[in-house]
């Protein structure tokens, strides 16, 4: 960890004045869990050290994805993601499955259609093989359901001090069909805003397995590849403007995304947010905010109004959109923030999530 | 869970809404003593809702925001030291110190956990009999019970590696020290259901008579909330000043006589200082003298921890009511959730945090 405080020591050009506010970099000369929560601690480690320290080699702002023109206008997706979920084993799912659908729909919210992926396991010292058997079948059962081939893979193993268990980065290849522009930027005022289903419920389905809380009833993750339901979306000849998979930092870390690169507001309507009431009973318990949850099968999708209904209907036609939504608008004012309107007529901002999402003490 | 949408029910709601507007014929600032009803009021939008006439203070009722930087301090001392594994509640581990929080620690090579339950900690202390295992065991007597329990369970079956961090605070005394502050504008309180539950009302009519305030034990879900108000302002309307219970399906009058049974063995009643307050006299909980040696502050040695509050922030101003959270200079600038100068910005439940997060709409739309 120290060789990020050196980095900054080290590299000139860094600029920490922009900073609205004292971050953990100036703070805390150390990683903290907070800076892989995917909300705002993760941005600024990246805003700030990294595209700073890679300088003019840094192609685009470090995203989920990128869509790269190759030859003679093939235009190719790439991504990479790692995977460090604790417990390996959850309902629903594994961290094999996560390997695989994680990458893949980083790859489908550009419109892709994923094709290749690397597998790279760095693997702690004592780790049982029957798991990583395990893990490796569900990686296998997960590719092939989502037809992308394993091309290519690394595995390295670290002292039992230096690790815990298994961990995974997936990296892939996708072709974006001809006239396909997803992006965060092109959200624009009068846009829907869609999500495919109920929200929350691969976050809750881990911290049930992971705190030892019981709910009444087992919450199985959604984890899922999504490409096909994107393509049954495209289909529809919609000009989809974004497309994103809500995962860490959940519903409300990805609209504060959109909103700020697309320099629009954003209003919800929380009587129309798709929570189950499993999520919302253990976020009550535990004191979190549904829409900060993680998902893994889910996408939201900004789409010019006129062309909501077509794009709901054929969302609601796919085994994995059955339950799709509109949940809100893009609007003129307010531009960067999101904002809800509460079942009782009142609003409340949703603000991007710092670092992890705490319980609340009572 | 189910049972709880119904006081939700935004149809529902409106009636009660209607009902305030119509009882409410000045204006009146009433309290919520309660962290959890202040994020409830902020994250439905409540107090949008509610007549001009009807201004909410937020008071000192969230248990992270009250705890003094001095016991954060002492937190992060023990948490540091090799060999321990410091349990909290979550939200405890952003709560700034005077140089770091729990979370620092855990990156700095600390043995930090999240639990859920004081019981989870000493279950830990049994599984490392090697290890010392210190509960950060803060809150008003809503949490009190569960500590005192897992306090008393240790004793009797012998768990000698586990300790206590004990900062435990009481609503009536910081009650009356709100209404003996030369400054207060606070006219009516609704007492927090929750604590009620443990200890009943009898410890509201006194103060109900003394201050001349109506005291309405209220809950936590938007028509519980709703309704403490209305029978607030019914009373402030009428002139009244008594204690009313519109919480009756979690508070009953007695309270919970076997909790408080065990709140009397295993804690005694101390000064305690309040994070932004300052020190109230016989508002708090410490070991009683059966169970000291479970103190972790006396095991680690920590008590000659002494530090001071930030200047710039005027948390204390906020928690007594006398001022909202964006007059704070710091509010917004030097002071946000991500680099709080004081625990109103820390929890969630927080005056200053629910205020940044939730209110900063009209807040832009102001300026």
């Amino acid at each position: 960890m120290a060789e990020v405080t050196d980095l900054t020591a080290e590299v000139p050009g860094l600029d920490f004045e922009g900073w609205v506010c004292p971050v953990p970099l100036r703070d805390i000369p150390s990683i903290v869990m907070g800076h892989g929560g995917g909300g705002a601690m993760s941005g600024e480690l990246i805003e700030h050290l990294f595209l700073p320290a890679y300088g003019s080699a840094a192609a685009s702002d470090l995203g989920d994805s990128a869509v790269l023109t190759v030859g003679s206008g093939i235009r190719l997706a790439f991504s990479t993601d790692s995977f460090v979920v604790k417990p390996m084993f959850f309902p629903g799912g594994s961290i094999g499955d996560l390997a695989v659908n994680g990458t893949v729909n980083d790859l489908a919210m550009s419109g892709a259609t994923p094709l290749f992926l690397s597998t790279a396991f760095i693997l702690a010292e004592g780790t049982e093989l029957s798991a990583l058997g395990r893990i490796a079948r569900a990686l296998g059962r997960a590719a092939e359901s989502a037809g992308v081939r394993l091309v290519t893979g690394d595995t390295k193993v670290v002292e039992r001090a230096s690790g815990d268990g298994v961990y995974i980065n997936t990296s892939g290849i996708g072709v974006v069909p001809a006239g396909v522009d997803i992006h965060a930027r092109r959200a624009r005022p009068g846009d829907a805003v869609l999500v495919s289903g109920d929200i929350g419920v691969h976050g809750v389905a881990v911290m049930s397995c992971r705190e030892g809380l019981e709910f009444g009833t087992t919450v199985e993750s959604d984890t899922a590849p999504l490409h096909g339901l994107v393509a049954d979306m495209l289909a529809t000849g919609a000009d989809l403007h974004v497309l994103r998979d809500p995962t860490r930092g959940g519903v409300s870390a990805s609209l504060n995304e959109i909103a700020r690169a697309s320099d629009v507001g954003i209003e919800l309507v929380e009587r129309l947010l798709p929570v189950p009431p499993t999520v919302r009973d253990a976020c009550s318990l535990l004191g979190l905010d549904p829409l900060q949850v993680a998902n893994e099968g889910k996408l939201i999708a900004i789409v010019p109004a006129g062309d909501a209904d077509q794009v709901l209907a054929a969302m609601r036609a796919h085994p994995l959109g059955r339950s799709a939504c509109r949940v809100g608008r893009c609007v003129p004012d307010h531009a960067g923030m999101v904002v809800a309107r509460t079942g009782l007529g009142g609003s409340r901002v949703i603000g991007l999530p710092i670092g992890e999402q705490l319980p609340r003490i009572c | 869970m189910k049972y709880l949408d119904e006081f939700s029910d935004p149809d529902l709601a409106k009636k009660l809404l209607d009902q305030i507007h119509a009882a409410t014929t000045r204006k009146w600032a009433m309290m919520e003593v309660c962290g959890g009803q202040t994020h409830s009021i902020i994250r439905h939008g409540i107090d949008q809702l509610l007549p001009d006439g009807v201004e909410m203070i937020h008071g000192p009722g969230c248990p992270v925001c009250v705890t003094p930087l001095e016991i954060i301090d002492r937190a992060l001392a023990i948490a540091a030291r090799p060999g321990v594994i410091f349990c909290s509640f979550g939200d405890m581990l952003r709560v700034p110190g005077s140089s770091q929080d729990l979370f620092s620690v855990r990156s700095a090579g600390g043995d930090v956990r999240v639990v859920y339950s004081p019981l989870d900690a000493l279950k830990l202390a049994r599984e490392n009999p090697d290890r010392e295992v210190v509960f950060f065991g803060i809150g008003f007597e809503t949490t009190a019970p569960a500590n005192a329990m897992t306090v008393y369970q240790a004793e009797r079956l012998g768990v000698r590696n586990f300790s206590l961090l004990v900062s435990h605070v009481l609503v009536p005394p910081a009650i009356a020290a709100i209404m003996e502050s030369s400054t207060c504008r606070v006219q009516a309180f609704l007492a927090a259901g929750h604590v009620c539950s443990v200890m009943g009302t009898a410890e509201y009519p006194p103060l109900a008579q003394k201050y001349k305030v109506p005291i309405v034990v209220t809950g936590f879900e938007p028509l519980d909330i709703l309704e403490g108000v209305r029978r607030t302002v019914v009373q402030l309307e009428a002139g009244r000043h008594e204690v009313e219970n519109a919480y009756p399906r979690a508070v009953r009058d007695e309270g919970n006589v076997p909790a408080m049974e065990m709140l009397r063995d295993v804690f005694e009643v101390t000064d305690r200082t309040w994070r932004g307050i300052g020190a109230i006299p016989r508002s708090g909980w410490r070991l009683s003298g059966k169970y000291r040696a479970f103190d972790a502050e006396q095991r680690f040695d920590v008590m000659d921890i002494h530090t001071a509050e930030s200047s710039l922030c005027r948390s204390g101003e906020v928690l007594q009511g006398l001022i909202k959270p964006h007059a704070c200079d710091a509010f917004g600038k030097e002071c946000t959730p991500r680099n709080p100068l004081g625990a109103t910005m820390v929890s969630s439940e927080g005056a200053c945090a629910a205020y940044y997060t939730h209110r900063r709409l009209e807040l832009v739309d102001a300026k």
